[in-house]
């Protein structure tokens, strides 16, 4: 069974996942036990319809059919072909020497739990709970590839470590699992791109990320997606920050019929802050339900939330967020802003800020604008020069432009590219 | 250049009739200004010729070296090389006024300008205008102040080059220094390329700097007075009373 496993998932294939894998007794009970829940646990009732993914339609794994080596600072084929992930398993780049001699860990998921069981078992499933919701109950049952990624106390990584995941078979489900941990005062920026071409019928992305930042650690994510149009992406995304620990959510969703996805930062301990910054774009058809959950548990923490949404064509945004500070957690800060621009009549934008603030000497403060792009600025552009559609696609590309920029220049590029793509 | 015959135009929705046949010939090299009281049809005249969508032409018209400018989309008239300083700029926020300089400049020029020369002139002109380099990088026109915007306008205009330029009160808004940058800078552009200029204005300061060659006087929708520089120093002396009945 070289190409793939049946449809379906039943505990035969979770048992024959794991034992391909060659895993320890722990994580085959674990993926055992995450079965059961995913089985019990009923679809979620808020978001959108998830009625029509047909989980004993989908394909659970596939092994990959090409091997493709890469180098560390892998050059990337615009977010589609060649790097980290190649259907369901992950080949992996080369580790630069100097970082690996620093003890700087970047593997697949499945090779880390082979090489470092120790610091794997320690921290895995930790920040996301297998039982946390039905999708990450699936992940943690069937997961495949992924990231590992571990640097040493006090370590620096200054190029962004990057990973590309892409679904080519279809009515495949993709299941990877990432795990980041930076050690007390490291440093680093893990990047991801998705996309999936052309894939004929629904496939389902159930992705788990797992990042824990401790002591004055710093971690960037940054995700480009850009899956196609008949892909449910259904990704949990978490991260723990301890004590000055900085954590830093980048999430860009193009693509995607449906999208759910909430990345989430828990400020454990003083000091520690998160920003979750995010782009969506829907456009027919399209859903993205996305949006940021911060829950300060710790006095002096800081957050700030920055979600940008564009819809065309009766495409569909909503922002589902949570702030929570708890009782005692003094001088907190937090600033959420949400603007959402509709470039017509038809398309849809919901707010759905779930605010809770149980201490009082904190400051927070939420904003949200919905614009739309107005017949004078139109004209104003127009006016020099502009067609109608170079003038909305640098409207659009003006409003997108505070999250984009903060983006590696070729990154930037490719997504005002496909922006462009988009709007046309 | 431009000639425009019995234009008549109103506002698209609630068709409420402004211009009320405007007649107007404009040649390359002559600075025409245009007065008149608030609410006369200056800006609606100034945004017709541009093609504003708010306003729908009902009669007469309009022609740019003989051809028909009421048929065409705004940016085509810009590409005939027509320029509109607005009376207030758009805020376009995200869009710096650098990259939206390049961006507008690449739609006349077939092959994508030199950057390293669009710079330089760029740069030239910026301080021309005492613009500073870092206000480049800012959005265009959002948060500026009025004079600051208007100085933005008229950077446009020296990039762009365009043949025939419509000001509408490029005056508000500037102090006294600025309006002296200003109207150096548009003096400067005029002896170099000489456009023509239409230059709307209320105030006979303005007129000190940039003299016209003609002066025409608005009211109600229609050109009721034109003369030379003398009509606007006995208009600024005796104000509209004596010329509107
Ligand atoms: N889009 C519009 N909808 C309705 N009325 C309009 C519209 N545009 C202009 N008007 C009306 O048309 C008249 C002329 O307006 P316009 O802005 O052209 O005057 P103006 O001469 O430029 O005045 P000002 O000196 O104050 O700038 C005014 O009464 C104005 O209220
Ligand atoms: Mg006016």
């Amino acid at each position: 069974m070289e190409l793939g496993s049946p449809k379906g998932l039943t505990k035969q294939l979770v048992e024959d996942i794991s034992r391909r894998k060659n895993e320890p007794e722990w994580m085959l009970k674990y993926r055992l036990e995450a079965f059961e829940v995913f089985s019990k646990t009923p679809l979620p009732k808020w978001g959108d319809d998830l009625s029509e993914i047909d989980f004993k339609d989908l394909c659970y794994y596939v092994k990959p059919k090409d091997k493709i080596k890469t180098s560390w600072e892998a050059e990337k084929d615009s977010f589609g072909g060649t790097g980290a992930q190649f259907e369901s398993e992950v080949i992996y780049h080369s580790l630069q020497k100097e970082l690996a001699e620093k003890g700087v860990i970047f593997e697949s998921t499945e090779s880390a739990l082979q090489k470092y069981p120790e610091i794997f078992k320690k921290h895995f499933g930790t920040v996301v709970p297998l039982n946390d919701n039905k999708f990450a109950a699936l992940n943690s049952a069937a997961w495949s590839g992924g990231s590992f990624v571990y640097i040493p106390k006090n370590t620096k990584v200054d190029l962004p470590l990057q990973a590309y995941f892409r679904i080519n078979t279809q009515k495949m489900g993709q299941f990877e699992r990432t795990l980041i941990i930076a050690d007390e005062g490291a440093q680093v920026h893990y990047m991801e791109g998705c996309t999936a071409y052309s894939c004929p019928t629904e496939s389902l992305h159930a992705a788990v990320v797992e990042i824990i930042a401790k002591k004055g650690a710093k971690i960037q994510y940054t995700t480009i997606q850009n899956w196609s149009k008949n892909i449910y992406n259904l990704v949990t995304k978490r991260a723990h920050a301890h004590k000055d620990a900085h954590v830093s959510w980048l999430d860009c969703n193009l693509g995607s019929k449906l999208t759910m996805k909430y990345p989430a930062i828990f400020l454990k301990e003083t000091g520690a802050s998160g920003e979750i910054q995010s782009l969506a774009f829907a456009g027919k058809g399209q859903h993205q339900d996305a949006g940021a959950k911060i829950f300060h548990m710790a006095p002096k923490t800081t957050s700030k939330i920055v979600s940008k949404s564009i819809s065309k064509d009766g495409g569909k945004n909503t922002y589902r967020g949570v702030l929570k500070v708890d009782k005692g957690c003094k001088g907190t800060k937090s600033h959420v802003s949400c603007n959402a621009l509709l470039l017509d009549n038809k398309s849809i934008s919901n707010t759905y800020p779930l605010i809770r603030v149980e201490e009082d000497e904190v400051s927070v403060a939420h904003e949200a604008t919905v614009s739309r792009i107005e017949e004078s600025q139109l004209f104003y552009l127009m006016s020099r020069g502009l067609s109608k559609e170079e003038a909305v696609s640098s409207i659009v590309n003006g409003f997108a432009n505070p999250i984009i920029k903060q983006l590696p220049m070729d990154y930037a590029l490719e997504l005002n590219r496909l922006l462009e793509l988009e709007i046309e | 250049m431009l000639k425009i015959s019995n234009l008549q135009a109103r506002t698209t929705k609630e068709k409420q009739s402004i211009l009320k046949g405007i007649d107007l010939s404009v040649k390359s090299g002559e600075i025409h200004a245009i007065m008149g009281p608030n609410g006369s049809g200056k800006s609606t005249l100034c945004k017709t010729l541009m093609g504003h969508p708010r306003y729908e032409v009902t009669g007469g018209s309009a022609k740019f070296n003989g051809e028909d400018l009421l048929k065409i989309s705004p940016d085509k008239r810009a590409k005939l090389g027509i320029f509109l300083g607005f009376q207030n700029p758009v805020e376009v926020p995200g869009v710096t006024l650098g990259s939206f300089l390049r961006i507008s400049k690449n739609t006349r020029t077939k092959e994508s300008t030199n950057p390293v020369k669009f710079f330089k002139e760029v740069e030239t002109v910026a301080k021309n205008l005492k613009i500073k380099p870092s206000f480049l990088d800012h959005s265009l026109n959002e948060g500026s102040s009025g004079g600051e915007k208007k100085r933005a306008e008229i950077l446009q205009m020296s990039i762009l080059k365009p043949k025939l330029i419509i000001l509408d009160e490029i005056d508000s808004g500037l102090d006294i220094d600025a309006l002296k940058t200003v109207a150096k800078e548009i003096n400067r552009f005029f002896k170099e390329n000489s456009p023509a200029i239409i230059l709307v204005t209320h105030y006979q300061r303005i007129l000190n700097h940039i003299s016209p060659h003609f002066v025409h006087i608005m009211s109600e929708g229609r050109i009721i007075k034109s003369g030379g520089v003398k009509l606007a120093e006995k208009l600024e002396k005796e104000g509209y009373k004596n010329f509107i009945k």
